[in-house]
């Protein structure tokens, strides 16, 4: 169990991290949506591994999960599908004003100025 | 007092819903709502700090859950001191905004500008480290519509980058935040300090790795190097008056770094020792020479300015790197004036930008309308960022200098070169834009339309703001001396929170 969940993690965040030193956006954004189920995971086995245990301590249980780490991951999971959205809609917008997707900025020009107006 | 350290979150949380839910149509509602709260929001920031200068530390219990299984606020000196500066800084930057019309350009400023602010002040009162993490995504998410605010090709590409970088900074945060977990079983600022000073030697290498994960976190969000890339491509496309506002987001990386290694893991802990400090300092002046390399060779006024910021992180975290109660009072000196020095100087840029259609300084151009006002204006903001007498910023340098004396070798010739470096950069910036000017000037032009006044008013306003922390750096350094003394005494930090006694 523990050797499973920590090479899904080792798995996902060395794919992670490939796809996001891609050159175009949208491995870029899968490559994130990758290392944010990754650290999702990560938390969730931060409060320690325990198979069938309530996550509130009753009179009689053996034992119990921590219930916190699973608070946490849903706030991870909430944030982070929140700003995928937000960048999704955002290298959307880019390729669309700009015809290609490719992540460098420089395209002939690095001044910077002139943005927009 | 108790209620009241909660406002500078819920009222922009609530005032930004307003906004966009009842007024998204009527632009002179949300300026006048908008500046109303941020108005509301500079009175509370000063009860606050007022507060917190008399009384000890005060903890608000979210929910009334008891300290380390609740999340808490803590007003201390420190966190109402930043509380404070931002909501001078957005007042002022809120001024401008109005005054030329960015608001205007796109829609929903105010109510972003209002949720940046909600996440600002969370960051810097919370007590809980993941809630910590939680007001940082506040503040980004606000600021990734900030950024793009006016759309525009350049603006969208460096955004995506921008938010890119921040998500992967998001997943390190949550990783250092797990690992912290897995060993201390707590994320209670103040049960953290307790716990990390008890902890036994075996989970000490875990815990190491947390910190030094959290600290990659803070050096990308206060751009230290090498993590330092995104801020020029991102600061100097932002709309002028967001890239001032933003003056104050690389200070919350600062803020971070200094609340988590004086109170979590001080020096003194067994568990970190010397560590932090021996990887900050040379990051910092590596930082603050290439920042006053990119002064030298930018290209646009607005990127000159992303770089001096750069530098001025460089100067700041050499300061907080040295973990002295009396480096750290300089540290915070700095923060504060340098905060203002970069807010004038984006403002500045934004307002050659708009007059000149470019903020070139590659070739002379033809003088721009009030060519001299906004000269005086770069000059004052020049020499405070370089560090020259008069103003703030010769303090402040002193002020590190005299606090780095036993590392006298290494940090005086950094800081004194790349001030030397800053200033000649900023002359010739200056004498591009302002001077040579009327060299190209062959026959005068039309008239160029008058200006709003109030831009002005919100350049001035934060020149007045460093005239002031120059004039009154006595009294300012006394109460950051006592500021800097608390965090190196946390003990009444940790009471206030009511810990149960550990078993």
């Amino acid at each position: 169990m523990e050797y499973l969940i920590a090479s899904g993690v080792g798995l996902m965040t060395a794919a992670g991290v490939y796809l996001i030193l891609r050159r175009h956006t949208f491995p870029v954004i899968l490559g994130l949506a990758l290392l944010s189920y990754a650290v999702n995971l990560f938390i969730f086995a931060s409060g320690r591994v325990v198979i069938g245990l309530p996550p509130i301590l009753t009179k009689g249980a053996a034992g119990y999960t921590d219930p916190l780490t699973q608070a946490l991951v849903l706030t991870a999971i909430v944030i982070s599908f929140g700003m995928s959205a937000v960048i999704v809609m955002m290298a959307l917008g880019a390729f669309l004003e700009t015809g290609h997707d490719r992540i460098d900025t420089n395209d002939g020009k690095n001044d910077g100025e002139g943005a927009g107006d | 007092m108790t209620h009241w350290i909660i406002v500078p979150v819920v009222l922009p949380a609530v005032l930004g819903a307003l906004i966009v839910l009842a007024m998204r149509n009527d632009l002179l509602l949300q300026r006048v709502f908008g500046l109303a709260g941020t108005v509301v929001l500079t009175g509370v920031a000063l009860a606050l700090f007022r507060a917190a200068l008399l009384y000890p530390p005060e903890v608000y219990l979210l929910g009334n859950w008891p300290a380390p299984f609740g999340i808490v606020l803590m007003l201390d000196r420190l966190a109402a001191l930043l509380v404070l500066l931002t909501m001078v800084l957005a007042l002022f930057v809120q001024l401008y905004a109005i005054g030329t019309g960015w608001d205007a350009q796109g829609r929903h400023f105010h109510a972003l500008f209002q949720f940046q602010l909600m996440g600002l002040s969370g960051a810097f009162l919370t007590g809980d480290l993941f809630n910590l993490f939680v007001f940082f995504e506040v503040l980004l998410i606000a600021s990734y519509g900030l950024m793009i605010h006016g759309g525009g090709r350049d603006r969208l590409r460096a955004g995506v980058q921008y938010v890119a970088f921040n998500l992967v900074g998001s997943t390190l945060f949550l990783f250092a935040l797990a690992t912290i977990y897995s060993v201390t079983g707590t994320l209670n600022m103040a049960d953290l300090a307790v716990k990390v000073a008890l902890l036994p030697p075996g989970d000490m290498a875990l815990l190491r790795v947390g910190a030094m994960l959290l600290l990659l976190v803070f050096a990308l969000k206060g751009a230290l190097v090498p993590l330092q890339f995104w801020l020029p491509g991102t600061y100097a496309v932002a709309p002028g008056p967001v890239a001032a506002l933003f003056a104050v987001m690389t200070k919350v990386g600062a803020y971070a770094v200094i609340r988590v290694y004086t109170l979590i893991f001080p020096p003194t802990a067994p568990a970190i020792g010397p560590m932090i400090g021996d990887v900050l300092l040379p990051a910092a002046l590596v930082t603050l020479v290439i920042g006053a390399i990119g002064v030298m060779g930018a290209g646009t006024l607005a990127r000159l300015v992303a770089f001096a910021a750069i530098a001025s992180m460089g100067t700041l975290f050499t300061a907080i790197a040295l973990f002295t109660p009396q480096a750290t009072a300089a540290a915070l000196y700095y923060l504060l004036h340098s905060t203002f020095a970069t807010a004038i100087l984006f403002l500045l840029a934004d307002l050659v930008l708009a007059r000149r259609g470019t903020g070139t300084l590659r070739q002379a151009l033809p003088p721009v309308a009030q060519g001299g006002l906004l000269a005086a204006l770069f000059f004052a903001g020049a020499i405070a960022l370089a560090g020259l007498p008069p103003l703030s910023g010769f303090v402040g340098k002193l002020l590190i200098l005299q606090a780095a004396r036993d590392q006298a070798a290494t940090v005086w010739p950094v800081i004194l070169a790349t001030s030397l470096l800053m200033i000649l950069g900023f002359a010739a910036a200056g004498s591009t834009l302002f001077w040579k000017a009327h060299a190209t000037l062959r026959d005068p032009g039309p008239e160029p339309p008058a200006t709003a006044a109030l831009p002005l008013v919100a350049v001035f306003g934060l020149t007045g703001c460093l005239v002031a922390l120059t004039v009154f750096a006595g009294p300012v350094l006394r109460v950051l001396d006592a500021t800097a003394a608390d965090l190196y005494a946390p003990a009444p930090y940790i009471a206030a929170n009511a810990l149960p006694a550990q078993d």
